[in-house]
């Protein structure tokens, strides 16, 4: 006993009794890295293969095609104004829910949570039965001041904005549950102004999560598709996101359309950077964002 | 709607706080929420219960409506239900093992979040197909995976999987040693301890998971309608019957249909997941 080795000391989770064999731990990455590589890795490959697999100039010429170019403006106004917009409103509801008690405050926080649940394709329909120049509720208001709302951007819009509504608040809600009102409070007790209390204090403890979440908005924005199909009319030159053109050229040429991965590369590469900074912004700046950012 | 519930607070109920903003940010958030998502879903529930029973029977009588709920629904619950044990395989990995491209994998997980449904649709159903990387290889054996309900089970996989690995993973993390420890000090092996520790902790998140994955994919439009054939009756989806019979003339009364049952579906997935949370929340609790 007393020439026995020591004891060993339990140090920081290491490998020892809770460790499998190494048979069946190499055999699980070996199943997960499977599973990523033919559901999730694969796609990507696929993509860039068929999107450049013709050489540059193919995909230049795809890609700078009028149509291809109109698609891009109308998807980045989209995005211009749907971030901010969703970005404000989200910051200013996150500050009353989280800064606020009241009553109805669970079931606000959790209508805002809804657009997450509601298929895209509904929130499409439901814009359809408001605006509708034919059966709409507002039919008579839009078609008295010829409006166009429905197959115009305006409906493209409003479509996205329902999609991505909850993005920026649901990122926000939980950093600043964590962070607390403590330094908000002393910025008040010293005399600061409400104005200067949110520039100085509030904006620049979230600034990272708001990023984040405004990150996410982006991407989502830029991407939809089932909402803006049924809202757009899918005009050519007019009512045309880039989604929606991928759709178009893919259904012209079939399978072999290089012209359709061109562009769809091109949605890929946006996700690929919001990955990218998304990544960056968790291993950086990690402890500024919420907890819970996980979940979606 | 909600606005009558919310009421503000007034002094006497609780203690004044020196922040200002409340009236500002409740008044913009109510109107932003009460605009954007409640009064087109309103308008939604209002025309549903405008068409009567009358209207709902007939829509419901239509067997290619009833079709493509069941398409919809049984695709949805499996794909969840595979991307729940894929998604459990790789969290488990990620959290326990240490090995090269650990962490590539780890960003890898988001990319369906972030990549534009219709474009994992149609790249989903150019690798499956049977010219496709994947699809060749199995072509010989007479097995197709595209135009049919497996291809909608492969594009929903697709979809649920980073639900259900970011919702089992930061749990699988906050996981304490100890009480694993104890079940293997005394005695019990590696896949008991599995079995009796290790997944009721994980149940709430399990079911989390689940009901994301399964609320996204029974919602879920563009990755699938490239990858489905859309054959109607057969592999024909609820939300691709809804654009398609709003195209048609009085097709709308269908549409609103199949919308409000996929919503009403929507709105009980929501409901299990909060139930799961709370389930969650105690279950953290006990362990103090």
């Amino acid at each position: 006993m007393a020439d026995g080795p020591a004891l060993p000391v339990r140090t920081a989770p290491a490998r020892d009794p809770l460790q499998e064999p190494a048979w069946v731990r190499w055999s699980l990455i070996a199943v997960a890295a499977s599973i990523m590589l033919l559901i999730v890795v694969m796609p990507l490959l696929m993509l860039l293969g068929a999107a450049f697999g013709s050489g540059l100039k193919v995909w230049f010429a795809a890609v700078s095609e009028p149509h291809t170019i109109d698609a891009l403006k109308l998807t980045l106004l989209t995005a211009a104004i749907v971030v901010p917009v969703n970005a404000i409103c989200g910051v200013f509801t996150a500050w009353a829910v989280t800064r606020f008690e009241f009553r109805g405050k669970r079931t606000l926080m959790a209508l805002i949570d809804l657009p997450f649940a509601v298929s895209p394709v509904v929130a499409g329909l439901c814009l359809v039965l408001l605006f509708s120049p034919t059966h709409g509720y507002f039919a008579d208001l839009l078609n008295h001041y010829d409006i166009k709302i429905l197959f115009a951007t305006p409906g493209i819009v409003l479509a996205t904005m329902f999609v991505t509504f909850p993005f920026v608040v649901r990122e926000l809600i939980p950093l600043m549950e964590q962070q607390g009102s403590d330094e908000e409070l002393a910025a008040r007790s010293l005399g600061a102004n409400a104005w200067t209390m949110f520039f100085r204090v509030t904006l620049p403890n979230i600034k990272w999560g708001l990023l984040y979440g405004v990150l996410l908005c982006s991407a989502r924005a830029m991407g939809e598709f089932g909402a803006v199909t049924v809202v757009s009319g899918n005009v050519m030159g007019q009512t045309n996101t880039l989604s929606l053109h991928v759709e178009v050229l893919y259904k012209q040429m079939g399978g072999e359309a290089a012209a359709a991965f061109a562009v769809a590369s091109l949605l890929a590469g946006l996700a690929l950077v919001t990955l990218v900074v998304k990544i960056w912004l968790e291993a950086r700046h990690g402890d500024a964002l919420a907890r819970s950012h996980r979940r979606h | 709607m909600s606005e009558q519930v919310l009421t503000l607070p007034t002094s006497a109920t609780r203690w004044r706080r020196p922040l200002p903003g409340l009236g500002l940010g409740l008044g913009l958030g109510l109107t932003w929420l009460g605009l954007i998502v409640l009064l087109p879903l309103a308008a939604l529930i209002l025309r549903s219960g405008g068409l009567g029973f009358a209207g709902w029977l007939r829509a419901i009588s239509d067997p290619r409506v009833i079709a493509s709920l069941k398409v919809s629904f049984g695709a949805a619950f499996v794909a969840a239900i595979v991307a729940l044990v894929f998604g459990a395989v790789i969290a488990w990995v990620l959290v326990r093992y240490r090995f090269p491209g650990r962490r590539l994998m780890d960003a890898m997980v988001d990319l369906p979040f972030a990549l534009p449904t219709a474009v994992a649709g149609i790249t989903l159903a150019a690798i499956y197909d049977q010219n496709g990387w994947v699809g060749q290889w199995l072509q010989p054996f007479g097995i197709q995976l595209v135009n049919n309900v497996t291809g909608i089970v492969i594009a929903l996989i697709f979809i649920g999987l980073p639900f259900a690995v970011r919702t089992v993973q930061p749990v699988l993390e906050t996981l304490g040693r100890e009480q694993e420890e104890a079940a293997i000090s005394l005695g019990a092996s590696r896949l008991t301890a599995l079995r009796r520790v290790i997944l009721p902790e994980l149940l709430p998140a399990l079911l989390t998971g689940f009901s994301l994955a399964f609320a996204r994919g029974l919602g879920e439009f563009g990755s699938v309608i490239f990858i489905a054939g859309n054959l109607p009756m057969k592999t024909e989806i609820a939300p691709l019957l809804i654009t398609i019979r709003l195209e048609e003339d009085g097709g709308v009364t269908a549409a609103i249909v199949l919308a409000t049952l996929l919503l009403l579906m929507s709105f009980a997935c929501l409901v299990a997941i909060n139930a799961a949370s709370t389930l969650f929340a105690h279950g953290n609790r006990r362990d103090g």
